[in-house]
C-alpha cells in the first residue's frame, strides 16, 4: 500500500514499505513557473529530514528542496537533467525527483496528510 | 527580410555586416616582409570581416541606441540604485594625475592619487563610524567576499573554525549565501516575519556553538529598516559571532546613522549605488569594505598610510600591525577611477548634502508609496526607506501577471522595476526612484502606472501582447534558459 505525505515546503513523499519517492506538488510547480534546471543529490548520499537536498531553478527563482524524510538516496530521476519541464507537466508522477530508503518511519508523523496540505494552500 | 522599424534598425553582427573580401584599412607595403617574418609568411585568408569606418561607426551607434540608461530616463530598478552620474565626476576622473598613472610607478610620482585614496578612506570611515577600510575590492560582491574572509581569518585566529554556520535572512540578495558558501561556511536561512523584518526568535533559535556570524542587509531588500538590528548585533557578539552588513542599501541612511554604532563588524559599500559612480556596463564596480575594531587587524593589504604628509603603500604583511591580515585580495590597489568619481561626489555634496541625498531618496520612495497605494498593493504597511515593494495582489483575478505588467510598462516608455525579487513577496515589484527624480518626473511615472492599472479591467489581453514597440517583442525566456545559444554559429569565415 502506498501512502502520500506532504511538507509545508510543498514536497510530497510516497511511501511504500521502507522506500519513499519524493517530488514537489502541483501548487509548487505552478508557483515556480517554467522550470529550467534541476540539481539532484548523488546516489548513496544520506540526508536528514528537513535538510536541503536538491535545487530547482525556474525562470523566476532558484528554490531549495528539503527532504521530507531522513535516509539514503538510492535513485534519482535522470530524465530531469535533459527535460526539467517534466516537473511542470507531471509533478506528481513522472516529475519525481529521487527515491530514498527511509531511515526512521516515525518521522513521517511530522508531515501532513493530503487533507491538511490542501488546507494549507487553500485548495 | 527587412526587420527595421522606422529608423530603428535591425542590427546585424559585425561578421554579417563585413565581408572577408574587403578591407577597410590601407596599410603601406612593407619592404622585405617575407625575410622579416620567415616561415610565418602566409597568403591565406585570415577570415576576419573587412569593415569600413562608417560601417563600424554605424554598427556601434545603432547598438548604443538600443541601450537604455539613466541618461535616457527613469530607471526604477529596486535594489540596484540607478542614480544619476554627475558629469563633474567624469571631468575629475580624466585629470592626468589620476587617469595616466600606473600601479607600478614609483610612489613618489603619484602622491596625489595616494592622497585621494587616503582622503576617501577617511570619509568612508567617518560616514560609517568604523575603525578601518580597505579600498581594494573590485565590486560589491568581492567586497562581501573580502568582509567574510576577514571574519574567517578572525575565527582562525581564535582557533574556532568549528564555527561553520552563517545565518542569512530569506530576503537577502543571492550573493550573500553564495559568498558564505564559497568560503566553506554552511548557510542557514532565517525567516522574515509578516512585517518583512527578520524574525528575531527564529534568529535566536538558529544560534548554537557552530555559529560563525550573520549577514544582514539594512535597510533590507523589502525596503524596510531592520529595527531589531541592535538586539541582533548584541546577541551575535554575545554568542561569539560576527555581524556582516550588506551595504547595498547604505544610500538610504548616509548621514543619518553610522553602521559602527549598530555593532556591525564589516560592511561593503557599493560606490555606484551610494556615491554615484557609473553602474553596469559603464563601471567598473568598486566595493570598499569597512571594518570594526574587532576585525581591523585581519583586513587585507595593501593600505595607504599618511606619514606626516608623505603617502606610502603598506604592502608587506610582515609589518607589525598587518601580521594578522589575511593577505592580498587583488593584484593592485582597486579601481582608482571610481575612487576619484566617488570623492568628487562626496566633496561636491559635502556632509549636509550627502545627508540630504539619503533623505530625498527616502522621500521619493514614500511619495511613490503614498501615490500608488490606491492602485497597487504595498507589500507592507507604513513608511518605507529608499525603495517601495508591492505584491501582485492588485493583479488578482485579472489574468495578468507581474511579468506582463512589467512588459506593458515598456510600451509606455518606462523601464520596468525589479520584479520577482525579493522572493518573500508573491509576484514582487520593487521600485527605487532614487533622489535623481524630480516631483514632475515621479508624477508622470505615477500617472502612467495608475492608467495601466485602470486598463487591467478593460483590456487585459493587451498586457499579454506587450511589449509592442520594442525592437524585439516578448522573448522566450524559458527556452533561453533551457537551451541557451551561447555563441554565434554559421559557416566559419576562415577559408581553409
Amino acid at each position: 500500500m502506498t501512502d502520500i505525505f506532504y511538507t509545508k515546503d510543498h514536497e510530497w513523499i510516497k511511501v511504500n514499505g521502507d522506500e519513499g519517492v519524493v517530488g514537489i506538488t502541483s501548487y509548487a510547480s505552478e508557483q515556480l513557473g517554467d522550470i529550467v534546471f534541476v540539481e539532484l543529490p548523488e546516489k548513496g548520499n544520506s540526508f536528514d529530514q528537513g535538510k536541503d537536498v536538491a535545487v530547482i531553478e525556474s525562470v523566476k527563482a532558484a528554490s531549495e528542496i528539503y527532504s521530507p524524510a531522513s535516509g539514503e538516496i538510492f535513485e534519482t530521476n535522470s530524465s530531469l537533467e535533459e527535460k526539467p519541464e517534466i516537473i511542470n507537466e507531471d509533478p506528481l508522477d513522472s516529475g519525481w525527483l529521487y527515491k530514498i530508503i527511509i531511515k526512521n518511519k516515525d518521522e513521517l508523523k511530522n508531515l501532513m496528510s493530503e487533507e491538511e496540505y490542501k488546507k494549507l494552500i487553500g485548495a | 527580410m527587412n526587420k527595421n522599424k522606422g529608423l530603428d534598425h535591425d542590427e546585424q553582427l559585425l561578421f554579417e555586416v563585413g565581408d572577408i573580401n574587403k578591407t577597410g584599412v590601407d596599410l603601406d607595403d612593407i619592404d622585405n616582409l617575407d625575410q622579416m617574418i620567415g616561415d610565418s609568411f602566409s597568403e591565406n585568408e585570415i577570415g576576419l570581416a573587412g569593415l569600413s569606418e562608417p560601417e563600424t561607426i554605424r554598427h556601434y551607434v545603432r547598438l548604443s541606441r538600443k541601450n537604455y540608461s539613466i541618461d535616457a530616463g527613469l530607471y526604477p530598478l529596486g535594489s540596484c540604485t540607478m542614480k544619476h552620474n554627475p558629469r563633474l565626476n567624469e571631468k575629475m576622473a580624466r585629470l592626468e594625475g589620476f587617469s595616466d598613472i600606473h600601479p607600478l610607478q614609483p610612489i613618489s610620482t603619484c602622491q596625489g592619487a595616494l592622497e585621494l585614496i587616503d582622503l576617501i578612506s577617511s570619509w568612508l570611515k567617518e560616514l560609517t563610524g568604523m575603525a578601518a577600510v580597505t579600498m581594494t575590492p573590485k565590486a560589491g560582491a568581492q567586497g562581501e567576499l573580502c568582509g567574510m574572509m576577514a571574519i574567517k581569518q578572525a575565527l582562525l585566529d581564535r582557533n574556532e573554525l568549528n564555527r561553520k554556520v552563517v545565518l542569512v535572512p530569506d530576503s537577502a540578495h543571492g550573493t550573500n549565501p553564495a559568498t558564505a558558501a564559497f568560503l566553506g561556511f554552511e548557510v542557514k536561512t532565517i525567516k522574515s516575519n509578516d512585517k518583512g523584518l527578520i524574525d528575531f526568535s527564529d534568529f535566536k533559535d538558529n544560534i548554537d556553538e557552530n555559529f560563525a556570524g550573520v549577514m544582514i542587509t539594512n535597510p533590507n531588500t523589502c525596503g524596510l529598516f531592520e529595527t531589531d538590528i541592535v538586539k541582533i548585533s548584541e546577541l551575535t557578539h554575545k554568542s561569539g559571532g560576527y555581524l556582516y552588513c550588506d551595504g547595498a542599501n547604505f544610500n538610504a541612511v548616509v548621514g543619518k546613522l553610522k553602521p559602527g554604532d549598530l555593532g556591525i563588524d564589516a560592511m561593503h559599500i557599493n560606490l555606484h549605488k551610494t556615491f554615484s559612480t557609473p553602474h553596469g556596463g559603464g563601471g567598473p564596480g568598486s566595493g570598499p569594505v569597512v571594518f570594526s575594531d574587532r576585525l581591523e587587524k585581519f583586513c587585507p593589504t595593501p593600505l595607504v598610510k599618511n606619514i606626516k604628509g608623505d603617502f606610502i603603500l603598506v604592502e608587506d604583511s610582515s609589518e607589525k600591525d598587518l601580521a594578522k591580515s589575511f593577505g592580498r585580495l587583488n593584484v593592485f590597489h582597486g579601481q582608482m577611477g571610481m575612487f576619484v568619481r566617488a570623492m568628487s561626489y562626496m566633496l561636491s555634496h559635502g556632509a549636509d548634502g550627502l545627508k540630504q541625498v539619503s533623505e530625498d531618496a527616502v522621500l521619493n520612495a514614500n511619495y511613490l508609496r503614498a501615490s500608488l497605494s490606491s492602485h497597487l498593493t504595498p507589500a507592507f504597511d507604513g513608511f518605507c526607506m529608499h525603495e517601495i515593494l508591492f505584491s501582485d495582489d492588485f493583479l488578482k483575478d485579472t489574468g495578468v501577471e507581474t511579468l506582463d505588467f512589467a512588459k506593458a510598462m515598456i510600451d509606455e516608455g518606462y523601464h520596468p522595476m525589479t520584479i520577482y525579487f525579493p522572493l518573500v513577496i508573491h509576484g514582487a515589484l520593487l521600485v527605487e526612484p532614487t533622489e535623481t527624480e524630480s516631483k514632475q518626473s515621479l508624477d508622470h511615472f505615477i500617472n502612467t502606472l495608475c492608467d495601466l492599472v485602470e486598463r487591467l479591467k478593460k483590456d487585459s489581453d493587451s498586457f499579454k501582447a506587450a511589449p509592442v514597440f520594442t525592437p524585439i517583442r516578448r522573448l522566450d525566456e524559458t527556452q533561453a534558459a533551457r537551451k541557451p545559444v551561447l555563441r554565434w554559429k554559421e559557416e566559419p569565415l576562415i577559408a581553409v
